[in-house]
């Protein structure tokens, strides 16, 4: 079929800038050192740390904000604030702005080739995407260790390793990485790299945002990280006031780190909101968007409305330390309850933002391992897109004890029950979907049957927890805990494991070894359910969270799970063995789909021209069709290249 | 095999097992969940966790199963046929409707028992803020009878007994306002009454979770956060703060007693006795314990003529002389 009259013009530019021709080379492109890279961003973002510091206590010397140590607050908030800025101006994220707000026009932006692209500002969608697997790893591996130590420390309920100041410190570390890395694990590597290229796009919408959105994403690791140099903070990742406000430095480190993290969570959002409404191919309609670009749809779209409530949040929280506001003080007229509303009406969306992503990893890519279409496409994307409705009007549950509101429990109640059902539509879909396939049973698929498995155990506890009888009992203790770890690591990063699993052949031309993938799944599957599977009961005997003491007859389960933790982590051990093994010391080249998927992503060259496609591609039918003899070809290239070109239609691909 | 067969084999497995499992759960694991049945609405939080768990377990066996059947019947090994692609495999609007009814009926049924349990059972223990609208019968005068210093409580009457909970960093303090307002540190509870707790903090979030009464209110600063138990057994239970506090926040436990009414009213009269001396210092008994500008370094006790409810009295101290 060629429907090449029906194909906008600017598809024939070839593989031009679709920007036009510009004239010299921009700094974050020269090749060589006398460029701006990595390197240039650790110099400047060190000397803006020392800079802010001698300025904080230029212009506040002679008085200290923060009780019980000598620090100077402005000092070091202004050290974290011109760290971050100095990061972005080494890495060049600032060069376009700059010579914009003086008239000038900035240089050629084809990125330099060769690896030397992935440690500059680059801002080909699926250089920075690769970027984002490299940052989320180094948050998710940070985080874990942390949860080592943890549960170290819960060997024993009364022979302590860490005093209780770096215990908590350690929870609060371990909590707030966690959580900053899981709102961009699956949007920020697959996101960036994966959107375009299911949307027959061959750029994100704001390119320069998407590239500012990873290194600001890398700057509020390290302002967060500085808190433990800080002196760590008291609070746990939800830092409440006015605990908050009695906390040493660190808590500025937690307070700015959530800001910086919420600029890049605001701007990755809404470039890929963007693209995804503005960039998809001729002939995607919304019935024709493959179900993982829905999901991300429905993600982005909660990053970008929710996450300025936290910014402002940790703004009035820097407020109150450093010039010494009360917004959250009870006694100077502030409310602890204000923090408490802010946080949450952003910490509930933010926990979709942190499962509607699994969930579009597994309905994409179990019709590919089934051999079937996404049973009940629609109910998917409204389920998705449901849920990420609702999930605005549920955050007071999780305040279902604090007096605040209680006539209104009924009503979150309600609400938060009724979320389950757009989360069930998932579950239709996926069993739908098995329902009389022909299996294949590969590592992603084993993810994803495992984040079915997982979700199922954190989605029905989420409902006891809804409950604000059974609530009395289980809110604040280890069963709130296992519950949330069994949606974000059961569900969203069993998903994450699929999709790289599933994507890196793509993102790289490597395969990833099966045997030593295998391996990982079921040690990372069976421990994380030994891991956290007692941690219900533990919360259910009376063990609140975040304690470093508890209950003697206690001891065999939180051993039990400590000793499944470390086995987890070992698994992960495995995975970066596999990761490593399998892309740098013994590298098997992709086939070029090699999981026979009919999605737009395959259909390209392999590796993946800098604009994607040569020609766009026009979507013809709905995604999915397999096992449907004679259905016609997802996407029409015209002819052009594309690894699958022609051959799209058929579900079998040597 | 045809379609029919195999979703028959599908169900019956499920039904069985289902039936199975809530029947072992009801009466073999249900009696033991927590949090017991040391008050009414201990009781009726057990209750309802066996009712969700009862409803859960067949949602989850109904996963598990499919998961199971799937993974052994339909995978791609010989013998298994090819996939039907195309309009075929594709929902039926009878299995997506179905699928929304039940569910919907399912979630909906949930919330509505929870709010009728939550409303019968005056807030099952939770912390219900400073204007309690599901209250048990003159909870709300004993209350305000407290407030006014008239608190009483006596074996032989049936009102209930008042007693602020002050959490601080790391403790927690008892007041009971009908013993003089004596302050102890230890929580101990006449049983066959109905127990107003006033929670409050001194200084940052806490909550105060009796376990076993089944009882969990935050204590915020400068906020009164009612929550009601009505005890029934005798025993010992545990206190432990809920909400982080700081680094000693995993060591503020103890433990509680609830008593036989004599021997409660033996022990309250002699503590009252005994602490006399230092209670005569203690500031009348109000909702909260306010810092204010009164107190030395922003001492403790609240105004004498603080009016609850209104934040701007209970912030707005008076200034200290000129």
């Amino acid at each position: 079929m060629t429907i090449s009259a029906e194909r906008p013009t600017e598809a024939t530019a070839g593989t031009a800038s679709p920007a036009g021709p510009r004239s010299g080379s921009s700094w974050t492109n020269r090749p060589g050192w006398m460029s701006q890279h990595l390197g240039t961003a650790i110099v400047l973002g060190f000397l803006g740390y020392v800079f802010g510091h001698w300025w904080g206590n230029y212009l506040a010397s002679g008085y200290t904000y923060i009780a019980n140590n000598g620090q100077n607050g402005v000092a070091d908030f202004l050290g974290l604030l011109f760290m971050v800025i100095g990061w972005l101006l080494g890495i060049g994220a600032l060069n376009y702005p700059i010579l914009k707000l003086f008239g000038r026009e900035p240089g050629e932006e084809t990125p330099a080739p060769g690896l030397s692209r992935y440690f500059r500002y680059t801002l080909d969608h699926k250089v920075v995407g690769m970027q984002y697997v490299v940052g989320v790893l180094l948050f998710l591996f940070t985080g874990g260790l942390l949860a080592m130590a943890i549960r170290t420390e819960l060997l024993n309920p009364t022979v302590h390793i860490f005093n209780p100041g770096t215990y908590i410190e350690i929870v609060s570390e371990h909590g707030t990485i966690m959580m900053m890395m899981a709102t961009s694990i699956v949007v920020g590597p697959l996101g960036n790299y994966l959107v375009p290229l299911m949307i027959g796009s061959r750029r994100m919408a704001f390119p320069r945002v998407e590239a500012f959105s990873f290194w600001i994403f890398s700057a509020g690791y390290m302002v967060i990280f500085s808190a433990l140099f800080y002196g760590g903070f008291p609070t746990g990742w939800t830092g409440y006031a006015p605990l908050q406000n009695q906390a040493g430095p660190g808590m500025i480190s937690y307070l700015f780190g959530f800001a910086v993290i919420g600029i890049g969570m605001m701007s990755a959002g809404f470039n890929i909101a963007v693209t995804i409404v503005n960039y998809r191919a001729p002939g995607m309609t919304w019935s024709r968007v493959p179900m993982f670009v829905w999901s991300i749809l429905a993600t982005a779209s909660l990053l970008t409305l929710a996450t300025p409530v936290l910014f402002t949040a940790g703004l009035f929280g820097l407020l109150d330390h450093l010039v010494l506001t009360s917004l959250y003080v009870n006694e100077h007229g502030g409310s602890s309850y204000l923090w408490e509303n802010l946080f949450w009406f952003f910490g509930h969306p933010e926990v979709y933002i942190m499962a509607l992503p699994g969930f579009g990893i597994v309905a994409e890519i179990v019709p590919v391992f089934t051999r079937k279409p996404l049973f009940a496409y629609k109910v998917a994307a409204a389920g998705m897109m449901g849920v990420a409705l609702l999930s605005f009007f549920v955050w007071q549950h999780h305040l279902f004890q604090s007096g605040i509101n209680p006539d209104m429990r009924p009503l979150f109640m309600l609400t938060t029950e009724l979320i389950s059902i757009p989360t069930g539509f998932i579950y239709l879909v996926g069993m739908g979907s098995l329902y009389r396939g022909k299996m294949r049973l590969e590592v992603p698929m084993l993810f994803c049957l495992a984040l079915y498995f997982n979700f199922l155990i954190g989605g029905i506890t989420g409902v006891f927890l809804s409950d604000v009888p059974v609530n009395v009992t289980v809110h604040g203790s280890f069963f709130v805990l296992s519950h949330f770890h069994y949606t974000i690591m059961g569900g969203l990063v069993f998903a994450f494991m699929a999709g790289l699993y599933y994507w890196l052949p793509k993102m790289t031309g490597r395969m990833m070894n099966k045997k030593l993938g295998l391996w990982h799944f079921w040690t990372m599957f069976v421990f994380f359910n030994l891991t956290f599977f007692p941690m219900f009961i533990i919360g259910l005997l009376g063990q609140p969270r975040r304690v470093f003491e508890y209950a003697h007859n206690l001891q065999g389960l939180n051993d039990f799970s400590s000793i499944s933790a470390f086995c987890l982590g070992a698994s992960f051990l495995l995975f970066f063995w596999n990761l490593m093994y399998s892309m740098i010391i013994n590298p098997k080249k992709a086939p070029a789909n090699p999981w026979e998927s009919l999605g737009l992503e395959w259909q390209t060259a392999n590796p993946v021209p800098l604009y994607n496609f040569e020609r766009i591609p026009v979507i013809v039918t709905e995604p999915y069709r397999y096992s449907e003899p004679g259905a016609p070809a997802y996407a029409d290239f015209g002819g052009g290249t594309g690894a699958g070109a022609g051959t799209v239609g058929s579900s079998v691909q040597e | 095999m045809n379609n029919g067969s195999e979703m028959r084999r599908i169900v019956t497995a499920w039904v069985i097992v289902s039936v199975i499992g809530d029947l072992l759960w009801w009466f073999l694991v249900g009696p033991h969940i927590p949090p017991g049945n040391m008050t009414e609405s201990a009781h009726w939080n057990q209750f309802d966790f066996n009712i969700l768990a009862v409803t859960a377990l067949p949602v989850v066996f109904m996963v598990w199963i499919w998961l199971g059947y799937a993974v052994v019947k339909w995978r791609d090994k010989p013998g298994v046929p090819d996939p039907v692609g195309g309009e075929a495999a594709k929902a039926s609007r009878g299995v997506q409707a179905g699928w929304i009814t039940i569910t919907s009926i399912v979630v909906v049924s949930a919330a509505i028992y929870g709010t009728i349990a939550l409303i019968g059972d005056h807030g099952s223990g939770g912390g219900e803020g400073p204007n309690p609208v599901w209250a048990p019968e003159g909870a709300i005068a004993a209350n305000n009878a407290a407030l006014a210093g008239k608190a009483t409580w006596s074996p032989a009457g049936s009102q209930p007994l008042v007693v602020q909970v002050i959490a601080q960093q790391w403790k927690f303090t008892y007041r009971y306002p009908a013993f003089g307002g004596m302050e102890t540190d230890r929580l101990l509870l006449p049983v066959n009454t109905e127990v107003v707790f006033d929670v409050t903090s001194l200084d940052v979030i806490h909550d105060f979770w009796a376990y076993q009464l089944s009882v969990k209110a935050d204590a915020n600063p400068g906020v009164n956060n009612v929550a009601f138990a009505d005890t029934k057994q005798q025993g010992q239970f545990m206190v432990r703060c809920d909400e982080l506090c700081g680094i000693w926040h995993g060591a503020m436990y103890n433990s509680g007693r609830i008593l036989s009414k004599t021997a409660f009213m033996a022990w309250a009269t002699k503590t009252e006795a005994q602490n006399a001396q230092n209670t005569k210092y203690l500031p009348p008994f109000a909702w909260t314990y306010t810092p204010d500008a009164n107190g030395a370094s922003g001492g403790l006790y609240p105004d004498g003529n603080v009016t609850p409810y209104s934040p701007y009295d209970v912030y707005g101290a008076k200034q200290p002389a000129a």
